[in-house]
């Protein structure tokens, strides 16, 4: 394929693993700021969002549509009611200490991903897409007439696809309005810039800390429900998110809900352009160091507000 | 050499000879009625997960009639089964449990190329058989030990070779490779590259792709236009995103595409998304839907492992077997039945007897016991060779199409393990 | 008895008891042993920039893979004798811990995890890239007769356990040692406060960078030793996972103490082993364990011991 077409092609499907991406980092990027605790089971409650689409595709009659829509909406309150769960009766005891949650949620992800093997079982299941059309994208180049449209080979992309980056922004949107403008985004952010000043205050932090980490979890859930029909739901398919996601977040800078989206953004739209310049493995080394150095030399991300 | 190779080999028919007396004799000659114990190496976790659940389900069928027809040297034959997470370590550390706390024979089992290359030094050094069902090319390479076989599948490079002429005369001269960067996805393009372009086709593009990757619309643009066949062997649960992706980006007009049946097993064909396979070929290693000239071994050997026609489970039609590996457990504890009995099995103390017994089989007719097909064993690489089919999928089942001869697939041998010693 | 004599007696006794089970120890628990101590010298030299200089890296797998194959592509390709391939391991660990310190160490806290993470993932995809000379995520055998030093065969379940015992023993004195002279002693400080240690006048940053050398050439000599003596070298080893894995031991046995690496990787090890006995879900049991101690003894095994019964233990 010629370089321009190419280009496009590796933009586009860049933003839909960027839609995702942001969102999962959105979520990790709450429990972080607010809790300040690194969740290592932030990708199995990704997992849980697409095993639970899959469940719902099986048990709601009727079109694949319904079952996707239901998933949308279910999927994400009940995996963050999980976390909600997990919070209230490990985290909560183990005071939120880093090191201790390490260790707790490194537990929380065998215990889940165990128990995902034993009942959803080890196969890799598709879930269908409500709607799924192929559309082939124009490109430019110069003809007689001068500039004219034509339909390169290969270059295409799915009406889902466009449609999974647009929800990303809608939800993303939604959040961001949750925290700047409802009293629950404001108690969100008060606990998080000082905890005990939040308590002096009334706030009852342990409560929000169990919303926030109930939160953290849907969001990465409804990730996963938009992905898991241009992609399927595995056991372990939480491993990739939960790396991508921790890299997203201290990139984009600690406590900065914008610097999270644009680093999403920013990784997943590279991730695919530096694909099109090396080999693939060559580019995922590149990537990977970039993202290192960019830490290196900017140890508070590319936003944040203070160092990491 | 030969001539001592072939007195082993004609003493140890004549006991295979002597193994045919009647039941009640043979256990009455058996000098201790205690069980056989076979260490069963299985992914029950881990990425291989979902071969290992059908490789157990393989292997208890076929003990099962093992023990039924009256064990094996008159002992009934008993499964210690570990899980090794499809991990090198873990797989290293349980053959150790097998040999020195469990008290097994033998290990058998594994799948995954880097937990057999992880453990068969463990094997070698401990002394303990290692019967792999696990495709790699490394037991005929010589990078292992005289303790470790493959007697009851075939290998990568036999696979691949057997294809080149297929996929020269039918589909197209100019191939493009899809494969994952790791060490079966070279072993592909190694092997294939070399044949098919003996057979005068032109290898247009190599596309490797990351492991672990879940999006691949941004490689496809690799692909020169010109290709005629685009050839890939992506593994792993993103499977289903890729041919749904391929679909995508060919639309209406692709080259003819040929796969291997590894990157669908234990996958339903009619999952949504994989429309896009329809008239598509594949490698497959024993045909999953039943065929027209379905032979009586294949048909016993579905029900005593409990597949349907369809190459899923009998009790859940969605639950679809890895029908293309799976029947390595139930050959491979075949020949370590057969090696038993030609070798007088005991104990431990046998065990070098008992693969002098193995590197001494060279026909393997097709039976009960051999559904796959008819093969032949090389007592010197320590590997079995059989046939391969192509399939195409045709209304959303896979009809086999050609049957490669065992020539198709021989090469030259890398090692000659009966020259090392015990 | 005075305090260091304590002190000597229990890291000189675990040692000597090691030494002891040699000739007692079941054939099973003699091999697992081996195996256990050479992790347990991975884990001790992760414990000394995690435990006692207080950086959390997820990275680790880096320099055991830097030792495994410094050790591994020299005999495999250059036909290399055993003693000076070892020795390369501990160089090749020596380089790469110095090269991503100056590198990591210029970030502290969350970002330093991340640094260290994304180079040791930078390191597996490289192994994978040049597969042609690594053969990648599969490995290679290093072959039995590849592995004898003037004329002991590390193949022999003796050698190979008293091999490892020696490492381990050379890894546990070298750390005692650290920590119980300046040099540990500032490292623990700077855990602890490193303004407070900067403002005494302490060149912190060169303290770090000597804590993760140390820490880097153990845990490359750890990993050049499991490939010796169990004949394997694979990329798996340089996977995320292994970073993970002696975090998991440090913080079970019990950070910042000498043989909580030890103990962290004996009993993750027979926990493991032991459920899968019993379930075929065993990470199922092990999860359950982790979030169990993880509520009731926070400081891991050895630190549960030491906060209640022996408030000097090192």
């Amino acid at each position: 394929m010629e370089f321009g077409p190419h280009l496009l092609l590796a933009v586009l499907e860049g933003a839909v693993t960027a839609a995702v991406l942001s969102l999962t980092a959105v979520g990790l990027s709450l429990v972080f700021g607010v809790m300040r605790v690194v969740n290592i089971a932030h990708g199995e409650f990704f997992m849980l969002g697409a095993v639970f689409a899959w469940l719902m595709a099986q048990w709601v009659p009727g079109s694949a549509a319904l079952g996707f829509f239901a998933a949308l909406v279910i999927a994400p309150l009940l995996v963050g009611g999980l976390a909600a769960l997990a919070d209230l009766t490990i985290l909560k005891r183990i005071e939120y200490d880093p090191e201790r949650t390490i260790v707790a949620t490194i537990g929380l992800l065998y215990i889940i991903q165990q128990v995902t093997l034993m009942t959803y079982g080890p196969d890799a299941r598709a879930v269908e897409a409500p709607f799924n059309q192929r559309l082939a994208l124009p490109w430019v180049e110069w003809g007689e007439t001068g500039l004219e449209f034509y339909y390169p080979w290969g270059l295409s992309i799915t009406t889902y696809k466009l449609a999974v980056i647009g929800a990303a922004g809608v939800i993303l949107m939604g959040v961001w309005l949750m925290m700047t403008r409802t009293r629950l985004g404001l108690v969100m952010r008060a606990t998080q810039a000082d905890r005990e000043m939040a308590t002096a205050f009334g706030i009852p932090v342990e409560r929000v800390y169990a919303v926030v980490f109930g939160l953290g979890a849907g969001l990465a859930a409804l990730a996963a429900v938009l992905i898991v029909p241009i992609q399927q739901a595995h056991y372990l398919m939480g491993a990739d998110p939960l790396l991508l996601s921790f890299i997203v977040v201290i990139i984009g800078g600690l406590g900065s809900l914008p610097g999270t989206i644009l680093a999403a953004a920013f990784i997943g739209i590279s991730d695919g352009i530096i694909s099109v310049f090396f080999s693939p493995t060559l580019a995922k080394i590149l990537a990977t160091l970039l993202v290192g150095l960019v830490l290196v030399f900017r140890p508070q991300g590319l936003f944040g507000t203070r160092p990491a | 050499m030969a001539k001592s190779e072939i007195t082993r080999r004609g003493a140890l028919q004549g006991l295979a000879g002597a193994t045919t007396i009647p039941l009640w004799a043979r256990y009455a000659q058996a000098q201790s009625s205690e069980p056989l114990k076979l260490g069963f190496q299985v992914h029950r976790t881990g990425i291989g997960s979902a071969y290992g659940r059908w490789y157990d389900r393989t292997t208890q069928a076929a003990v099962k009639l093992i023990n039924e027809g009256g064990g094996i040297n008159g002992r009934p034959v008993e499964i210690i089964a570990e899980d090794d997470g499809t991990d090198p370590k873990r797989g290293a550390e349980v053959l150790e449990k097998f040999a020195n706390q469990h008290g097994c024979d033998l290990g058998f089992g594994t799948l995954f190329s880097h937990v057999v290359i992880g453990s068969a030094p463990r094997a070698g050094e401990l002394k303990l058989p290692y019967f792999v069902v696990s495709e790699g090319h490394h037991v005929a390479s010589g990078m292992l030990n005289r303790y470790t076989l493959q007697p009851g599948i075939t290998d990568v490079k036999s696979q691949v070779i057997a294809m080149a002429p297929f996929v020269a005369d039918n589909l197209g001269k100019k191939v493009t490779m899809i494969f994952p960067d790791f060490a079966f996805g070279h072993n592909h393009l190694d092997f294939f590259t070399e044949s098919i372009e003996a057979q005068g086709v032109e290898v247009l593009e190599k596309i490797a792709i990351p492991p672990a990757e879940t999006s691949f619309t941004k490689y496809f643009p690799r692909i020169p236009r010109d290709t005629e066949v685009v050839y890939h062997v992506m593994v792993g649960p993103a499977v289903l995103t890729f041919v749904k992706e391929l679909g995508e980006f060919f639309g209406p007009s692709s080259p003819e595409i040929f796969g291997f049946i590894d990157s669908l097993e234990a996958v339903d064909l009619a999952s949504p998304g994989l429309e896009f396979l329809e008239g598509t070929y594949f490698w497959e290693g024993m045909p999953r839907y039943a065929q027209a000239d379905q032979s009586e071994h294949d048909t016993f050997y579905r029900a005593a492992v409990g597949v349907d026609d369809n190459g899923a489970s009998l009790s859940d039609p969605a639950d679809v077997s890895t029908y293309a590996h799976m029947f390595g457990c139930w050959e491979t504890l075949y020949i370590i039945k057969d090696a038993m009995e030609a070798s007088g099995y005991q104990g431990p103390a046998d065990r070098p007897a008992l693969i002098e017994a193995v590197e001494a089989m060279t026909e393997i007719p097709e039976s009960r016991e051999h559904p796959q097909g008819d093969k032949l064993f090389n007592g010197k690489t320590h590997q079995v060779f059989g046939h391969q089919f192509i399939s195409k999928v045709e209304d959303g089942r896979m009809v086999k199409l050609h049957t490669t001869s065992i020539e198709d697939g021989l090469y030259e041998d890398e090692v000659d393990y009966t020259a090392q010693s015990f | 008895m005075s305090d260091t004599a304590r002190v000597l007696s229990l890291h000189l006794g675990l040692i000597g008891v090691l030494f002891a089970l040699h000739f007692v120890l079941p054939a099973y628990h003699h091999g697992n042993l081996a195996r256990i101590m050479v992790l347990a010298s991975y884990a001790i030299g992760y414990n000394i920039l995690f435990g006692y200089t207080g950086l959390l890296s997820l990275g680790h797998a880096l320099f055991f893979a830097a030792g495994m194959y410094g050790m591994a592509l020299p005999i495999q390709h250059l036909d290399m004798n055993a003693l000076p391939a070892l020795a390369l391991g501990l160089v090749a660990g020596f380089a790469v811990s110095a090269g991503l310190a100056l590198l990591a160490l210029r970030t502290t806290g969350v970002a330093f995890m991340i640094v260290t993470l994304m180079f040791a993932q930078a390191g597996f995809l490289t192994i994978l890239y040049f597969g042609d000379y690594t053969r990648g995520d599969e490995g290679f055998v290093i072959q039995q007769a590849q592995r004898i030093v003037a004329g002991i065969d590390f193949s022999n379940e003796t050698a190979r356990y008293l091999a490892a015992w020696a490492l381990f023993s050379i890894s546990l004195l070298v750390c005692l040692w650290v920590v119980r002279h300046p040099f540990g002693k500032t490292l623990i400080a700077i855990r602890e406060n490193e303004e407070r240690v900067r403002m005494l006048g302490y060149n912190t940053h060169r303290l770090k960078l000597g804590a993760m050398i140390l820490s880097g050439v153990i845990s490359a000599a750890a990993g050049a030793a499991y490939g010796f003596l169990f004949g394997y070298a694979g990329a798996t080893f340089a996977s995320v996972q292994y970073s993970i894995l002696p975090l998991l031991w440090v913080l079970l046995g019990g950070a910042g103490t000498v043989v909580g690496p030890f103990v962290g990787a004996v009993f993750m090890f027979y926990l493991i082993d032991l459920s899968s006995g019993l379930t075929t879900a065993h990470m199922l049991l092990a999860g359950i364990a982790l979030v169990l101690l993880t509520l009731f003894a926070p400081q891991g095994l050895t630190g549960e011991v030491r906060r209640r019964y022996w408030k000097t233990l090192p």
